[in-house]
């Protein structure tokens, strides 16, 4: 009897949940903005779809109606990935500790 | 081209790495490498995908051209975009991830033998239910995210829009999805994928319009959580390890950001995506007031004050967004601490637009943040302290919400401002909060209410110092 590979996506797909779960409240609220737009940036990963649905096409037609849709997901998911990594860098940046020098 | 094994394996490296960046923001010591490892992550899981593929089409270029053009993009808007803006650059980057999720699932409905999903027409039923829930879900956020960040961009009223039947419509609506799916599930047909998409764009739209302003922090984590339930449905269509562990990590992270917000309103999820919290049924309360005496004063009597104090709290609220205020603030906090005066920040879960947006705003300002305290740490410090500068916060103040069970707002966690022994709240009139309710505060004995903007209140007491 073999087990379908669903299950197995099912099983890190659940298991991730529970990370997820543990990982994000211990988070410090403070840092909670930081948080959505980096979690923003990393659901970008979709873009690994994007880059296969795009190659759909061949050599004569690199346009086809369902490359042109990956073209388009490719230029979505890039504004995200670039905006939303480099926004979070320039916001975690500001967070500083007080100086030492305390008047 | 490299394996499928070894691909798998580097998405699960991807996959970790991203945990290890939300891990990162336990403490803002850590979150910078975080990022980092976020960064790395997305990295190996473009750079794999490139090298899985066999045949080096002239397709390839304009990949990278494309990546390029939306990356340069994405990097101006990270730079240029005011820290003020952040919550409607968050509902923006939703709903483009939203959109990218349906453009991905329409390309794997359409030529469904790229990614060995069967061929068209048809495809293995396991796949054609992943992609429906992808795209179903990817077009309710893109769609709910574009109402959000118009909301928040003030291009649309941030009143709830309401009309009668709204929930019958949209149970209606939920029900015809499902209606869709199985009939597309029966006999493939395109007509049904498409209309499966419209109507999903239409329930986006229709869930967040009857929901107000001061609620769009759960919605905007309610859509974040939302855009990584697209992404894991997406994974699953393409069996991708690296997007079925992202989304899932994305999915929790915003469903426990929109429970921490409910849960610093004092209201159910339900009772924020049912809609119209703060419309017209409040209006009748506003008759009642007007005759209660208020004191209010200048910028010369809150420096006063302030200076003669030897601590003070500072409530900070959407209003200092508005304002722009958290500059002049912290020059404010500057002088007073030259004084001698001992300055904290409270903040509490829903204040500003977004989760973490006051934090954001006077990091931004240069405010150390570990003078910045969250609701439950600094409650009890009201009592001892002698001043609270309440500056753009309102409903959170509200002693009513301890006090009044009538009251909608009764239960919610409030800052506890009317133990310190004087309260300057800064605001430009007596008008209710979002609530539509008065604020008891504005009443009390050791109020002082200083009617102006903001900012400008700020800078002026800058100059009385």
């Amino acid at each position: 009897m073999e087990i379908d590979p669903f299950i197995f996506r099912l099983s890190i797909f659940i298991l991730s949940i529970f990370v997820g779960y543990y990982v994000v409240w211990s988070v410090t609220p403070s840092l909670h903005t930081p948080l959505m737009s980096v979690t923003n940036a990393i659901s970008s990963v979709i873009i690994v779809g994007a880059i296969i649905a795009s190659l759909a096409g061949t050599d004569l037609s690199v346009f086809n109606q369902s490359s042109i849709f990956g073209f388009l997901a490719i230029v979505l998911a890039a504004i995200n990935i670039f905006g939303g990594f480099l926004v979070t860098q320039r916001m975690l940046a500001m967070y500083k500790k007080k100086k030492k020098d305390k008047k | 081209m490299i394996s499928a094994n070894l691909l798998a394996i580097f998405y699960l490296i991807s996959g970790i790495l991203f945990i290890l960046a939300l891990r990162g923001l336990s403490s803002p010591e850590t979150s910078r490498k975080g990022n980092l490892f976020g960064i790395i992550g997305m990295a190996i899981a473009i750079t794999v995908t490139f090298l899985s593929i066999d045949n080096f089409s002239s397709g390839f270029f304009y990949v990278i051209l494309f990546l390029l053009i939306g990356g340069s993009i994405g990097a101006f808007i990270a730079f240029k975009i005011p820290m003020t803006a952040m919550p409607e650059l968050v509902a923006g980057f939703h709903s483009l991830v939203g959109l990218a999720a349906v453009f991905v699932a329409i390309s794997a409905f359409i030529s469904p033998e790229v990614f060995n999903l069967g061929t068209s027409g048809n495809i293995k039923l396991a796949s054609l239910i992943e992609m429906s829930i992808g795209a179903a879900v990817g077009a309710i956020t893109f769609s709910g995210s574009i109402i959000a960040f118009l909301k928040l961009r003030g291009l649309m009223s941030g009143s709830p829009i309401t009309f009668p039947g709204q929930h019958i419509l949209n149970l209606l609506i939920l029900i015809s999805i499902i209606i869709l799916t199985y009939f597309l599930c029966l006999n493939q047909s395109p007509s049904f994928f498409w209309s499966l998409i419209a109507i999903s764009f239409l329930v986006g739209f229709l869930l967040i319009i009857p929901i107000g302003g001061a609620d769009m922090p759960v919605v905007i984590s309610m859509l974040n959580s939302y855009s990584g339930w697209a992404a894991a449905g997406i994974g699953f269509t393409l069996e991708n390890t690296a997007l079925i562990i992202t989304g899932a990590l994305v999915g929790s992270s915003g469903a426990i950001l929109s429970y921490i917000m409910c849960k610093g309103m004092n209201r159910s999820f339900f009772n924020v995506i049912l809609g119209g919290f703060g419309g017209t049924d409040q209006t009748s309360s506003k008759t009642s007031k007007e005759q209660k005496p208020v004191k209010s004063g200048n910028a010369d009597d809150a420096a006063f004050l302030m200076k003669n104090a030897s601590s003070v709290i500072i409530v900070p609220g959407y209003g200092m967004a508005v304002a722009q205020a958290q500059h002049a603030l912290r020059e404010m906090v500057d002088s007073l601490k030259k004084n001698g005066v001992k300055v904290t920040y409270a903040i509490h879960p829903v204040a500003g637009r977004m989760p973490g947006h006051m934090n954001v705003l006077l990091a931004e300002a240069n405010v150390p943040y570990d003078e910045v305290f969250e609701l439950e740490e600094i409650n009890n410090d009201f009592a001892n302290c002698d001043v609270a500068y309440v500056i753009g916060a309102n409903d959170v103040t509200n002693p009513v919400a301890k006090s009044d069970p009538q009251s909608p707002i009764y239960g919610m966690p409030v800052l506890d401002v009317e133990k310190s022994k004087s309260v300057l709240f800064v605001k430009r009139s007596l008008s209710p909060g979002y609530a539509g309710i008065d604020n008891d505060l504005f009443y009390r004995d050791n109020t002082l209410m200083l009617f102006a903007d903001a900012k400008k209140m700020t800078e002026d007491i800058i100059k009385n110092l």
